[in-house]
């Protein structure tokens, strides 16, 4: 997993609420069996005009200039800013996937659906809540300049504006460790396996119908 | 000290670890796996060195590509016209065949929706903590247990250590009192639930279904309205134990038996939030004012009753709402103030993890018997959840009900539900159906679909318009 450190990018404003998960990476592209790849179609039916298809040339495709991520002043976001409920519906990872592999680092949002939320940290991403007040000025700020640029700071755990303005945002001690040191999560719980194997064998004399019934 | 929701003791029962900073390491009992979401964690693995912690803790079955069409099943694997589809479904028979875990591969009879076999064979039972890569593992906390999706690395970290890192949620009720009137189903109340507290109303918490309506609901019931939490933004929804959740438990595949089974059974008694627990949240409703529901936007919270109007955008005050209206309603080709009744329905599909077990058949069926598809409804599928359901809806002579109104029969599979598979919903058609997303290109690109319960989509495919089944 990458290290998540200090990010400074442009912003890419999402103005809308509640957006889901079959919005930033459609179904279709969910039968890969690999990690990666997902970028050029991330918001697929958002992006394009047409309908996409797994495994196509992406280049070729008509672009919907209305949708930001085509437009020149956003190119090269690693930021993206967002409404309410942010990342709502499926569990697919493949949306944070989709997310990293177009160059996204950090989304700020007033609030995210708890199963996205989990899966970014799992990935390198990090999702930021700001308050909706916050969120509302930054997007006002975000259209009036051309090429606005936030500085995500982890270590301090604070957004920084361009003018100068500090935003302070919460993240827990264990998913802030793993970022910055882009640690595998599996890794450090098999550092408890001995803990896990007591728990194990008590479980297994209190319920023993939940072991090796299925075989 | 006050008593403990079901939810604290579910989480309390598997805690393996306690953190400082407030997370815990929660011990997982079972796993149930599907291709879309299993493929990366598999290879997570391999690249690791990794072994399974405990292979008996999983079970596979491939649901969301597997086709429903009969002559595209009849080959197995090998007969999926889609190529990357046929090399997913294939990558879960060769990841289960090389690490030893249990499938019911895509023609064996139990083979289903992950979230109708899990609890059909028993694999599924009150008290266990049980994950699955997706989002819809909502559905097993039917039966008091501590269930919920997770993503691909997490089903790697299962897989792999048998435990989770989770913080604890919070306890929400949502309490629906009194009776449902006629025609009024789990699936309505569980819209309208949505409706209520809105599709993020539930971030955050996990929420237990208490009231009458739920202690009088079958166990079909209270599947389609825990499955249905993560619409509600809540990763987590369950139903107390009670004699409707053991009696369906017993004699099941993987339900324990004979000795064990009363020591299970003792065990699961305990599984009520005591009378004195408190909950963070309580939201509650009257059975009595629950209407049938129809969704008429692309959020499943954009819901009104069946014989209410579209609402006016510009009625809404909320800015956020009302460009979020303004947005469905275009998608939707629909105007605000028209009547829900007078929306034309293009096509219907009932099936999908929310709604295509018996009892959803059986009350589709009850609608359309006797009865022929509206000319003006192109398409109208029913999709059995598992192979069980299938045969079970064959014996009584459903599929038979079905095929004479002119609705078609078709294998099992999650289908139109996310048309991963050959079933797409064409653009700009509306479609009911008994599954539980309407999210813009959710059934197929441009697709306009509106959530509804079993009866209310035949009944649509009977009219060709939303029905009052209730009036039927």
């Amino acid at each position: 997993m990458k290290a998540f450190q200090i990010e400074q990018g442009i912003v890419a404003p999402i103005d809308r609420a509640n957006v889901d998960t079959d919005m930033i990476i459609p179904k279709q592209f969910l039968k890969s069996i690999l990690r990666s790849g997902f970028g050029p179609n991330l918001f697929d039916e958002l992006r394009y005009l047409d309908k996409g298809e797994p495994g196509q040339d992406c280049s070729a495709r008509p672009l919907n200039m209305d949708f930001v991520l085509n437009q020149a002043r956003y190119a090269g976001t690693s930021i993206l800013l967002a409404r309410k409920n942010f990342g709502c519906g499926s569990s697919r990872e493949h949306a944070p996937w989709a997310l990293d592999d177009f160059g996204i680092r950090c989304v700020i949002a007033p609030s995210f659906a708890d199963i996205f939320f989990n899966n970014c940290f799992n990935n390198g991403l990090l999702p930021i809540v700001l308050d909706e007040a916050i969120v509302d000025d930054l997007f006002a700020r975000v259209a009036a300049n051309e090429g606005y640029q936030l500085t995500i700071n982890l270590p301090e755990q604070c957004v920084t504006t361009p003018e100068g303005n500090s935003y302070s945002f919460e993240v827990d001690a264990n998913r802030k460790h793993r970022l910055l040191n882009g640690l595998d999560d599996i890794g450090i719980t098999l550092n408890s396996a001995d803990a896990i194997k007591t728990y194990e064998q008590k479980w297994r004399q209190q319920s023993p119908w939940l072991f090796d019934s299925i075989k | 000290m006050a008593g403990k929701t079901l939810y604290d003791k579910l989480w309390d029962s598997h805690v393996v670890e306690q953190r400082a900073d407030g997370s815990a390491l929660i011990y997982i009992d079972r796993q149930l796996l599907h291709e879309v979401t299993s493929p990366q964690a598999f290879e997570g693995l391999r690249l690791a060195g990794r072994k399974p912690w405990r292979v008996d803790a999983n079970l596979a079955t491939p649901d969301h590509n597997v086709p429903s069409d009969v002559h595209e099943r009849a080959g197995g694997i090998a007969s999926i016209v889609d190529e990357i589809s046929r090399i997913q479904v294939q990558t879960l028979d060769d990841n289960c065949d090389e690490f030893g875990i249990k499938e019911f591969k895509i023609n064996d009879r139990e083979q289903g929706i992950v979230h109708v076999v899990g609890p059909e064979t028993g694999a599924t039972l009150p008290g266990m903590t049980l994950v699955c890569g997706d989002s819809h593992t909502a559905t097993h906390g039917a039966f008091a247990a501590l269930a919920h999706g997770v993503g691909t690395s997490e089903v790697e970290h299962v897989l792999a250590t048998q435990c989770l890192v989770q913080k604890k949620m919070k306890n929400m009720k949502v309490e629906v009192t009194g009776t449902l009137g006629l025609g009024v189903t789990p699936k309505d109340v569980v819209l309208a639930i949505i409706g209520k507290i809105g599709t993020a109303g539930g971030t955050g918490y996990a929420i237990e279904f208490a009231g009458q309506v739920f202690r009088d609901m079958s166990m079909e019931g209270r599947m389609t309205v825990c499955n249905m939490a993560i619409e509600g933004g809540a990763r987590i929804g369950m139903v107390a134990v009670d004699d409707t959740t053991i009696n369906y438990v017993e004699g099941r595949q993987f339900a324990p038996k004979g000795e064990q089974w009363q020591q299970a059974v003792a065990a699961w008694r305990d599984l009520v939030s005591d009378d004195d627990a408190v909950f963070d949240a309580v939201v509650t409703l009257r059975g009595e004012d629950i209407r049938p529901q129809v969704t008429w936007g692309t959020s499943p919270e954009q819901v009104a009753a069946v014989d209410a109007v579209v609402p006016v955008p510009a009625d809404i005050t909320d800015p956020v709402q009302r460009a979020a209206a303004e947005r469905a309603l275009t998608y939707m080709g629909l105007k605000g103030g028209m009547a829900i009744s007078e929306i034309p329905v293009d096509e219907v599909f009932i099936g999908s993890c929310t709604n295509s077990r018996i009892e959803d058949l059986r009350a589709a069926a009850a609608v359309v018997a006797g009865k022929q598809k509206a000319a003006s409804v192109t398409r109208a599928m029913v999709v059995p959840g598992s192979g069980q359901v299938k045969l079970q809806a064959e014996q009584e002579g459903l599929d038979k009900i079905f095929i004479a109104a002119g609705i078609e029969w078709r294998q099992p599979s999650c289908s139109m539900c996310l048309a991963m598979n050959s079933d797409v919903l064409p653009a700009g058609s509306h479609c009911a159906s008994t599954s539980n997303r309407n999210f813009e290109g959710r059934q197929g690109f441009g697709g306009r679909t509106h959530l509804v319960s079993p009866a209310m989509a035949a009944a649509a495919a009977i009219y060709g318009h939303f029905v009052d089944v209730s009036k039927l």
